[in-house]
Formats: structure tokens, sequence, C-alpha cells
């Protein structure tokens, strides 16, 4: 139990300047050497040290970061201990922690730090009870909110999908252990059909996760343009529009802005990149692909294009990055003299997404508004196209089922891991009898999302569903 | 000598051990302690009774094939003697994984009995005695003794309680009911007043049973014949596999009717069940005739196996319709069914309501918490089923022996056997019913196979001392072979010569592109360990079931290795003892309904305590880290 490796963000979820994601087990330096490049090895690295480098989750560069090694018994925990330090924004702290997770972690418990240190003799004994206290209360609140986060909805919705499973894990126990009564052969592509369905459900809750991030969060949004169309001025006019800046964090090296704004009760995120071009300067391509990397994580794009120049090969770019991203587009410079139109534009986008994505792009309506960000032209349709697109459109904050924490999400990860190890038994033809140690995995793990455990619920789905002999 | 009318005779013979009942429970743990070499006696009601199976006529079945193999692998008995007393044997769930393979014997009733006797009357150490026992004795939370119904005071250092379904027994059907254990056998119907005055918290379970029929009366020719296996496999590890090649005896399938059901339907008010004659809870798993026409209504038939009780004998047993309606009703339902149209009963189906005990109230060694060297199993303890008997009467036995030897007593845990999983739920959960063994109810029954039962628990026969030196050395034997067979297979390099891609054509799989090993082709759903023997030149000779871990270790690898991590977090919170002194009303933060709980259970370890119902994750958390403080 002391022995796997735990991770949290153990600065709050503020947008402070800086986010911290701590790790600590046995495995704390086998998980950052996973997903950190830099210039030194860290799982050879001197204890109590701090290296440069970068979190990258497969090929992708998450952030810039700087990270403290301490080995047990110096720390806090006592045991091996890493702590990340990268740039603050709710949005780039929450992408370390996943992929601190995806790579060996597991999500700590509330108190969970605290508690190790105690058990590792970190604390003086008196401070026992205090402890003990701090960790009930922890979990009964995080218990009673991590429920009460869940409307109705999301317990339904998971409970439907917990009932499925348990009802097909059943009927082949059922014919298991009464093989004489019960048939089952050929049950697994039933069941197949069955699993991929929950598996489109479960997607659908993970996504919505990010809807659940949206709301909490914020929209984490990208302006992307070539150099000089625009984007910093238009950032400009909407936050000072609102004077609803909430932060506002220069990132060291990163050439990226971003600033917190309100329109509407939504939150924008924005993040102004450094215009995307072709280059052969070092630190401006940097830049550049830093840029490709935010719109590639972002919820929305926001596209500004210049009207007042002709479309270009950078254009063409930008627009095969927004591929299956919300994007609007802003024809800006509305004021001057303009050589793109809609039609144009339009066109353009036709024909590069047809070729990047074949089918059912062009389908995809793309919002576009003329605008001039120096004359504050065309911002008021701007927002209501916002609002339609976030509030009303696709992702509307009423009715949709929200997972809002990465706890949840890692155990909807775990049970989709379960649910296609289940077809991959069905697949290579294993016998039924295989099919329910991950059903029942994902079973469990869906149920620690709504607080409910195992028990007995399969042996009572067994009786109380099928029809047992003797 | 004359002794005086009112004195309490003392019997003088010096017993160390005792044992009330002699079913399937009793006879294991008057075996196991005899055998530890302690003094014994067993008691029954009636010596002809003993090893009696008056339910249905087999052993073994899902899940309880493997607890007859594990407790044969512990130096048990029950194994050996379904084996020389079987007339039909099936291997069930052969097509499915080998995790859920099971084996069923259907026995020769009275063969059985009689040989399970003659096994007790030939141990040393062992002496029946037939008298019911109404009272335990004990002296300040210890037993001392047993007094039996003529007064007769049997002074010893433990006793185990197997009383099976004795307790106070009814039977009943219809409006009538009986004073009177299964078969009419003599109930014993006062010890449960001095169990209750010892603490003992009592339930009320109720089973019930088909009727028996006469087989001159059944048509055949309307049924399906259901033979045995052709070759069939011995439960027990030490039987010759030759030895039970024997001429088999049928069963016979044949099905209820919509006129089954209508019969049944119209006369609901008559069956005790629904006049609320009968108090006690029954099982769900063995629901009656009238419970499943009742509870699955939109189902048009059932299943109705015919299977004989023995070749000297031409009752017959109606599986699939045990039932407590009335006389009449009976007769009418049972000819209702094809082949039964002209059917004479020989005795009638009937319910049995029983005292048992609230098993909770025991510790994981079935020791009672509340009277040392008071120890029980069986259906006393709220399970159901002759193996599950069995396993719990040997695993008491052991224990009573060991506390005498003053050793700690041996706890199987849920990821080393059914035998464990059935104990730790019958202790920790609570229950309404009669137990049974299902093999959903173990969490890693790819490790718990019948097939490795000897790998898992001979050593700990051994250990305990049930399983002697040469079957000890066998088993290490195999266990090296197995080994190192395994490596050899892992490391065997297979090319993708003609010869290679041509058997595994003939097999409908993928021919080779590049090298591989002989244990990843063997890992290929349509490939086995035996099916590779023309490739494999350097295989030697191995015996069968040498041959068969290695092909199931290998094949299943994957699956295996990830169970044994599950294990592994298991064994995590099972290690962690919870001292027997502590008191919950010190632990602060736990919440109420936990404290109770956890008073009230006193869990063995924190891994039983995650079990127990009411006892939050949370609270799991706050006792690790009072335990931690402590």
């Amino acid at each position: 139990m002391r022995k796997d490796t735990i991770a949290a963000i153990s600065t709050g979820m503020s947008n402070s300047g800086i986010g911290i994601v701590r790790i600590s087990g046995a495995e704390a330096f086998q998980v950052i050497d996973r997903i950190y490049t830099g210039k030194d090895r860290l799982l050879e690295a001197k204890s109590h040290t701090i290296h440069y480098g970068f979190i990258k989750d497969g090929g992708e560069t998450v952030d810039e970061v700087l990270v403290m090694l301490m080995r047990g018994p110096r720390t806090f925990t006592g045991e091996d201990t890493v702590e990340i330090n990268c740039h603050g924004g709710t949005y780039v702290v929450k992408r370390v922690l996943e992929t601190v997770i995806k790579n060996g972690a597991r999500p700590a418990e509330p108190g969970e730090f605290t508690k190790r240190a105690f058990l590792n003799g970190k604390m003086d004994l008196s401070q026992a009870e205090a402890v003990i206290d701090v960790i009930t209360s922890k979990n009964e609140y995080a218990l009673q909110s991590s429920i009460s986060q869940l409307k109705g909805s999301v317990k339904k919705k998971i409970e439907d999908i917990r009932n499925k499973i348990v009802y097909h894990t059943a009927f082949i126990e059922t014919a298991l252990d009464d093989p004489e009564h019960i048939e089952i052969d050929g049950y697994g592509e039933t069941l197949k059909s069955v699993i991929d369905d929950i598996l489109v459900e479960i997607g659908k809750l993970i996504e919505s996760s990010d809807s659940g991030r949206i709301m909490k969060e914020g929209i984490q949004t990208v302006i992307a343009g070539k150099p000089n169309a625009g984007k910093s001025s238009l950032l400009n006019v909407l936050a000072g529009r609102e004077r609803a800046i909430v932060t506002d964090i220069e990132g060291t090296t990163r050439d990226a802005l971003e600033e917190q704004i309100q329109l509407n009760g939504l939150t924008l995120n924005m993040v102004d990149t450094a215009g995307i071009r072709e280059t052969d300067d070092i630190i401006e391509k940097m830049g550049v692909d830093k840029a490709r990397d935010y719109v590639k994580n972002a919820d929305l794009i926001i596209y500004v294009a210049d009207a007042s120049r002709p479309l270009d090969k950078n254009d063409e770019d930008i627009i095969r990055l927004t591929a299956g991203k919300k994007c609007i587009i802003l024809l800006n410079k509305s004021d001057l003299e303009t050589v793109i139109t809609k039609e144009i534009l339009q066109n353009k986008i036709k024909n590069i997404l047809n070729e990047t994505e074949n089918e059912g792009i062009n389908s995809i309506y793309i919002p576009m508004i003329d605008i001039s960000a120096k004359e504050e032209q065309g911002l008021q349709e701007f927002e209501d196209i916002l609002n339609t697109m976030f509030l009303k459109g696709e992702v509307s904050f009423n009715d949709e089922v929200y997972i809002t924490n990465i706890r949840q999400k890692a155990a909807l990860r775990d049970a989709c891991e379960s649910l296609n190890k289940v077809i991959e038994s069905i697949d290579n033809q294993m016998p039924e009898d295989f099919f329910s140690i991950d059903l029942m995995d994902a079973y469990e793990s869906l149920g620690s999302i709504t607080g409910e455990t195992i028990g007995e619920d399969l042996v009572n789905e067994i009786f109380s569903k099928f029809c047992m002999g003797k | 000598m004359k002794y005086s009318a009112n004195s309490v005779w003392e019997n003088k013979d010096e017993y160390d051990i005792a044992v009330v009942g002699a079913g399937h429970a009793g006879c294991e743990a008057a075996l196991a302690a005899a055998r530890l070499g302690f003094k014994t006696v067993i008691f029954t009601v009636s010596v002809d009774s003993i090893a009696l199976m008056p339910c249905n006529p087999n052993i073994g079945g899902s899940s309880k094939g493997h607890l007859v193999r594990e407790v044969d692998a512990l130096g048990g008995e029950m194994g050996k003697v379904i084996d020389k007393t079987f007339i039909q044997s099936k291997m069930l769930n052969k097509s499915k994984g080998p995790a859920v393979h099971s084996l069923r014997a259907q026995a020769d009733k009275a063969n059985y009995s009689r040989t399970m006797r003659q096994v007790l009357q030939n141990q040393k150490n062992l002496d029946i005695r037939q008298m019911e026992v109404t009272d335990i004795l004990a002296e300040e939370g210890r037993v001392t003794g047993v007094q039996t119904y003529s007064g007769a005071i049997y002074r010893c250092r433990a006793v185990v309680l197997c009383t099976g379904t004795y307790l106070k027994a009814r039977c009943i059907y219809g409006d009538i009911s009986t004073y009177t254990g299964p078969n009419g056998l003599q109930a014993a119907n006062h010890l449960t007043d001095s169990l209750k005055s010892l603490g003992i918290k009592m339930y009320r379970f109720k089973t019930g049973t088909p009727a028996r029929i006469d087989k001159n009366s059944v048509d055949f020719s309307k049924m399906e014949e259901q033979k045995g296996d052709e070759r069939v496999v011995p439960f027990s590890f030490t039987t010759d596999p030759e030895a039970v090649q024997i001429e088999q005896v049928s069963c016979w399938l044949t099905y209820t009717n919509q006129n089954t059901h209508d019969i049944i339907r119209a006369n609901l008010d008559r069956s005790p069940l629904y006049s609320g004659m009968i108090e006690g809870t029954g099982p769900r798993y063995c629901p009656s005739i009238e419970d499943k026409v009742v509870k699955f209504s939109d189902k048009n038939r059932h299943q109705v196996f015919i299977e004989p009780e023995g070749l000297e004998t031409n009752e017959m047993y109606v599986g699939g319709m045990s039932s407590s309606l009335p006389e009449d009703v009976q007769y009418a339902m049972y000819r209702s069914v094809p082949g039964l149209e002209n059917v004479k009963i020989v005795r009638n189906a009937y319910a049995i309501e029983y005292d048992c005990i609230d098993a909770r109230q025991l510790k994981s060694t079935l020791e009672f918490k509340n009277v040392e060297g008071l120890f029980s199993g069986g259906q006393f303890n709220g399970s159901s089923g002759y193996e599950e008997a069995a396993a719990q009467g040997l695993v008491a036995g052991i224990n009573a022996a060991r506390k005498l030897q003053e050793k700690q007593g041996i706890v199987i845990d849920r990821s080393q056997g059914y035998v464990g999983v059935l104990i730790d739920d019958l202790v920790t959960k609570e229950s309404h019913e009669p137990y049974r063994m299902m093999t959903s109810r173990a969490e890693y029954r790819l490790l718990l196979r019948q097939d490795n039962a000897d790998l898992r628990l001979t050593k700990l026969g051994y250990e305990v001392g049930l399983v002697d030196e040469e079957r000890y050395q066998k088993l290490l034997d195999k266990e090296n072979m197995i080994e190192e067979e395994i490596r050899r297979v892992e490391h065997t390099n297979i090319g993708t010569s003609e010869e290679v891609q041509s058997l595994l054509e003939s097999y409908g799989s993928t021919p080779l592109t590049s090298g591989t090993t002989l244990a990843e082709l063997i890992r290929r759903p349509e490939l086995s360990y035996e099916a590779l023997a023309p490739i494999d030149r350097q295989r030697k000779e191995l015996p069968f079931d040498v041959e068969e871990q290695v092909n199931i270790n290998i094949k299943y690898d994957g699956y295996i290795r990830r169970q044994q991590r599950q294990v592994e977090q298991f064994k995590k919170l099972e290690s962690r003892i919870i001292p027997d002194d502590l008191d919950y009303n010190d632990v602060k933060s736990l919440r109420i309904e936990a404290k109770q709980k956890l008073t009230e259970m006193r869990p063995s370890s924190i891994g039983q305590a995650s079990r127990i119902s009411g006892v939050s994750p949370a609270d799991i958390s706050v006792l690790l880290v009072y335990l931690e403080s402590r």
C-alpha cells in the first residue's frame, strides 16, 4: 500500500505564476525519468538537485519545467520525491499531472502525502490525532464533494453502464456455475457489441471531462495567425473591453502570452502565440513549434486572418492546424482595403481541409466574422458566436455530464482499458470466463467514481436475474 | 459396582477432541484430529447415517469440485472416498478456461456412506459414539467437554461442532410437518439452548430436497441420456487415474412444461412457504420449483435431471424439482413431466428448517471468538453442500488439533484456495441464506484452479502433518519438472522450416514470418503444448499433469501475471494484522457505524476489515494510521 507512487498538484488550483506537481513513492524517479528530457538522466542524478528540461507526453512537449529531485528519507513524506515546477495556468499543470499519472503514478488521495509522512515517521507522534482528523475530514469532504459534483445525470449514466456490465458478467458467471442449465457458447460476439457501445459512452464521459474543465477552468483559447495579422491588438481589445483580467503571465521563453478573460460568464484562457510561419531562425522556430503545440491542445482556436493581405502558405498551415478543432475566423483589418473576402477564405478552407481529412469536413461550418481590432468593430458578433458555440451549442453547460476531476478521469480511462482487454480476449477467442476478470475490473473502476464498491453485487445479480438449477 | 441414580456419570475414556456430528464436516474434522495424534470421539445420532448424502447424489460441480480437490490436497478424505464410490463422472465447463473446469461425480450414496464409515472405523485414535450431545461444557470461556442426552460427561480440550441440519430440525411439505432431521432421522433438539447460554447467536435457515422416485416407473425413452466422460479424471491427487476408468451409469434429462407450472401456480396457496409456515430463509441458488415458477415466470420450461442414487437402489433423484408442496400436488406436478407420467414416489420432496449460527462469531480459524477451544464447521456455520461442509470440517479439525499442539491455527487466504474464500466469506459477511460456493466468489480464480490444488495446498498439508513424506516428495518433483519444462519451452527457438509451417497450417494458424519461441506458439489460441509436440525435438516424456501445468502456465501467462499482481495488492492489506486487544472506541475518527461493525466483528486483519459491509475505505485509512501510531 505504501509502496505505490502517488502524485498530485501541490499548489492550489489557482492561476498562480507557478504550479508544482509532486510525486512521491518508490517509483517517483522512474516516473519522472520516463517523461523528462533534458541534459541529465534523472534516474542517476544526485539527490536534492534541480534540473531544467521538458516534460514530454509521448512525442509532445507538455511544458518546460524545473525538476527538483529528492531521495528519501530526507523528504517530506520520507519517500523518494520529485517536484515538477511548471508554468502556472491550471491547464498546463493539469496536463503535467496527467502525464505523470499516465506514466506510472496514481492520483494521491486527499491528505495522502501527509499520511505517508506520518507513516514514515516524519512527524511527531503527538501529532497523530491531528493528522487522523485531517485525513478523515478530507476523505469525507472529498467523497462528498466528488459525489455532489457528480450531478444526478452523471451518476445515473455511470450506474447505467455499471448495470450493463454486471448484468452481462452475471450471465457469464451463472453459466459457469451452472453449465448444464445455461449455454454461453458464442456469447463473445454479443458481449463485444455491448462493450463497443459502452466504450463510446465512456469515451463521451472522458470528453466531457474537458467540458467540465472548460466550465471550471475556462476555455483554452489560442489566437493564431501569421505575424502581424493583428492578434495582439485583438487580445488587448478583448482584455480591455471587459477589464476582467485575472492574470497576466508572461512565459519566460515560450513566446506566448496567457491572459484570462471573462466574457458573458465564459472564461477564456487566451494564449497569444508567436505568429505561425516557416522560419529558419532557431529561436523563433521554437516559438513557432510551441504555437503549434498550443493549437493542438486548445479548446478553441481564434484564427486571425489579415484581410488586407493575400492568403499565403502560412495561412494554409494555420488552416490545416484547425482541422477537427472548434474555430472562429476573424477577418481582421476590415477597416483597411480588403483583398480577401469570406468567400475566398471559405473556398480555401474547403480545399485544404478536404485534402487533409478527405471527407466529412466540408460539412463543418466555421463561423467567420469581419472585424477591426483597431476600430473595435465586429466584437459584439464575436461574443454572440462564442456564446452560441459554448453555451447553447455543442458544449452545453446544463444537461451535459461532467467529469471534472482527474481521479475520475483516470478511473474512466482504467475502465476503458479493462474493457479493451475484454475485447482483446474476445478477439483472441479466449474462453468466456476470462471476460469476467476484466469486466469486473471495469465495474470496480467505475464504482470508484460513484463511491460504490463491488461487495455482493455480482452474486446478487446472478440470483435475481438468472435462474440457477438444482 | 452400582452407580447412584442421581449422579452424573463421567466417561473415563480420555479424549482430547470431541466432534459433534458425523456428516461430511464431522468426518473430515474427526479424521484430521485423530490423524494428528489426538484421541478423538465423534458423536452421531445414528451410526448408520455417517457421511449420509441426504440431498443430491453427487459430489463436486462448479467450484465445489475445486473444494474437493483442495480438501484432498490438504490431506482430507472426501476425494479418495468419491473416487472409490462414484458411478458417473464429468468434467464440467471443459470448453471454457481451465479456471472453471470442475469435476462432478454421481455417487453411489450407500457405498459412499459405508466407505467413509469404514475409514472412520479403521482410523487410529478415533472412536465412534452414537449419542446426541446436548450440552457444551465450558469454564471461564474455555471448552472442557460435552454432555450427552444420557447425562454422561465426556471431558476434552477441544470440541468441533458439525451438527449440519439437525439442530431443532423440522421437515415440512404441505401442511405436514415433523420434528425430524433429514430422511426422518432424529433431530438434535437440545444443543441450541446450551449454545445460546454460551452467548452464541443462532439463525434459522431453510433448505429443501426433491422427491426420490422409483426407477421402474420412469419412461426413459422420453428423456435425453446424459453420459459420463469417456476418460474420467479422479478427484484425489493420490488416486491412480487408471483405477477410475469404470463402467458408468447415465443420468437423464427432461423438462417441466406449462402444465407443470399451472399445477404449481394453482396450488401455491398450499405451499408452506407462502402460507407462512416456514420461517427459515431459503437459498436463492437452490430454489424450489415453486420459487422458480414464481420468480422466473417468463421461462416456459425448466430442466429436470433424473439421477440414480446408487447401483443397489431403484431410487432416483429428481434434480431441479425440490419442493415443499403437499403430497397430492407433488404427484400431479411430477407426473406432468415427460417420462414421469406414471411415476411412483418413494420419498416425498420436503423443505427442512434448522438452527445454525451467524458464522461471524468465528475467527478465520473457525474457532469461536468467545469460547476458546470450541470450533465449528459445515452447514451449522450457515453454508450448504457436502463439499463446503467437508472443507470447513477439515480446517476446523486441523485447527482444533493445532490448538492443542499450541500452534497457530491455519488460515487459507482468498488467494490460496476456494477453502479460503469460503471461510472468509462465512466469517466476514453477513448472510441471510445458506452459503454456496461459486466460482464468481473467488477474485483470483485463474490462480485457484482445480488442476493446481496440490501445488497450492499440499505443502501446507505436509506442514500440518496430514500429507506424508512420500506424497510431499512427489509434489516437489512435480514442481521441479514443471519449472524446468517451462524454462525450456520459453527458450526453445522455432524456425520457419517447412515442417513448422505445415504444422501451423494444419491447425489453421498463421505461418511464421520469422523465428519465434515455442512458448509464443503455445500462446496462440488454436495451438497448445500438446499440439506442438511434432516440432519440439528436445521434448522429454513428462507425466500428463506436468504437461497440463506447463500448457496452462504458458498459455495464460499474461492473465495469470495480472492476477498475481492483484494478489500482491491484496496481500499487503491482508498482512496488516489488527491486534486482538484493539479498542475501536479509542480510534477517534472512525465513524460510529464502522466502530460498531468492527467491534462486533473483530476482524483479524486490515484486509478482512475492508470486506465488512459498512466499513468504508476512509475508515480503513483511519485504522491504518491509528495502527501505525500504536
